[in-house]
């Protein structure tokens, strides 16, 4: 992986962005402490229930966000963590019980081997048929389209959160992400970066407990948002 | 002298005293102020100046001068929003920044008093 890291093991971040989630985290921390040797690290955005103590009390590292930032700055302030403590990758997965823990090592397996910059799990991937609302098919779609069209990259879930970063990403990422929707958006910063992404087959379920980020109505003014800071990153320069 | 323009001359000179009180009684900051300051004082200008606004009104094809003053009234408030859609996106900024730190901070924090 990274240049003068031979020898020494990688060390590892897996982050989950976290909000009301007290219910499901702790369980989830637990099964990542008992599975993996990495650290793990909760962003609690703002929660007005006990998902810090919670997540805290099953062994995670915890960052306490004083108000709710929305997804794309908690998982910033993850990237400004790993970069101070130097982790060498961080794999992001959801704190809902929405991503299969299991895959993790999947997900992480070309950066730890040096074949990729950004490892994307995707649910449209291999046999792990997935299933959900029409206008988050739609949605997933359009975006599928925008990024390969504009990119060289052959995406097939441009939508989704679980992936996995190297070093070099986590220090732009810690500079430069976006705020509200933050994975389609990514997909341009990584090919400005002329940045290695591949995507890895992972499952995802429905949500377990709690109320999903988008919800229908707001899934006109995702798309609009997306598209629109999408397109303007194009635009942009990042130095 | 219309009644328009002596309208528009009261509500301009009210609204130039108005900012400026303001200011001095610090409830507004200077950079806030430029653009309402420079707005009320083109406008009272027009409004004292009628052989001005009727040149101008006459060269940009307005029929009726005193809607000239109309259409300055709405450029300057379209740029004061512009002004205050930019401040509140820096404020965003600025708020995001320091709520991350605190958050890096009161870990920091934590681990001391662990130890």
């Amino acid at each position: 992986m990274n240049p003068g890291m031979e020898g020494t093991p990688p060390r590892i971040l897996v982050v989950l962005p976290a909000y009301q989630e007290e219910r499901s985290i702790g369980g989830l921390v637990r099964s990542l402490r008992e599975r993996f040797p990495y650290d793990v690290l909760v962003v609690n955005d703002g929660s007005s229930d006990r998902t810090a103590d919670t997540a805290r009390e099953a062994g995670a590292i915890v960052l306490d966000l004083p108000c709710n930032l929305g997804i794309g700055g908690a998982v910033q302030t993850a990237f400004l963590f790993a970069r101070d403590r130097g982790y060498n990758a961080v794999v992001r997965i959801d704190g809902d019980g929405q991503h299969e823990v299991e895959d993790i090592p999947k997900v992480l397996e070309p950066i730890l081997a040096g074949r990729a910059d950004a490892s994307i799990g995707s649910r449209f991937l291999g046999e792990a048929g997935y299933r959900g609302s029409i206008p988050r098919i739609f949605g997933i779609r359009f975006f599928r389209l925008l990024v390969n069209l504009t990119t060289g990259y052959r995406v097939t879930d441009p939508t989704s959160g679980f992936f996995a970063i190297n070093r070099p990403l986590i220090e732009f990422y810690s500079h430069h992400y976006p705020s509200d929707y933050p994975e389609v958006d990514a997909y341009i910063l990584m090919h400005r970066l002329k940045s290695r992404a591949v995507e890895v087959p992972v499952r995802m379920y429905e949500r377990a407990e709690g109320k999903s980020s988008i919800t229908t109505y707001r899934a006109v003014y995702y798309m609009v948002k997306v598209t629109l800071s999408y397109l303007i990153n194009c635009l942009r320069r990042f130095g | 002298m219309t009644r328009v323009t002596l309208f528009s001359i009261c509500a301009s000179t009210a609204l130039l005293l108005y900012i400026l009180e303001m200011v001095r009684r610090r409830r507004l900051r200077e950079e806030y102020s430029i653009l309402w300051l420079a707005g009320s004082v083109v406008i009272l200008v027009l409004s004292l100046k009628q052989d001005w606004l009727i040149s101008i009104a006459k060269t940009a094809g307005i029929a009726y001068p005193p809607s000239f003053l109309f259409l300055v009234g709405i450029l300057f408030i379209l740029l004061i929003l512009i002004h205050f859609s930019i401040a509140i996106s820096k404020l965003h900024q600025m708020n995001k920044k320091m709520a991350q730190e605190i958050a890096l901070m009161k870990n920091r924090q934590g681990k001391k008093t662990d130890e």
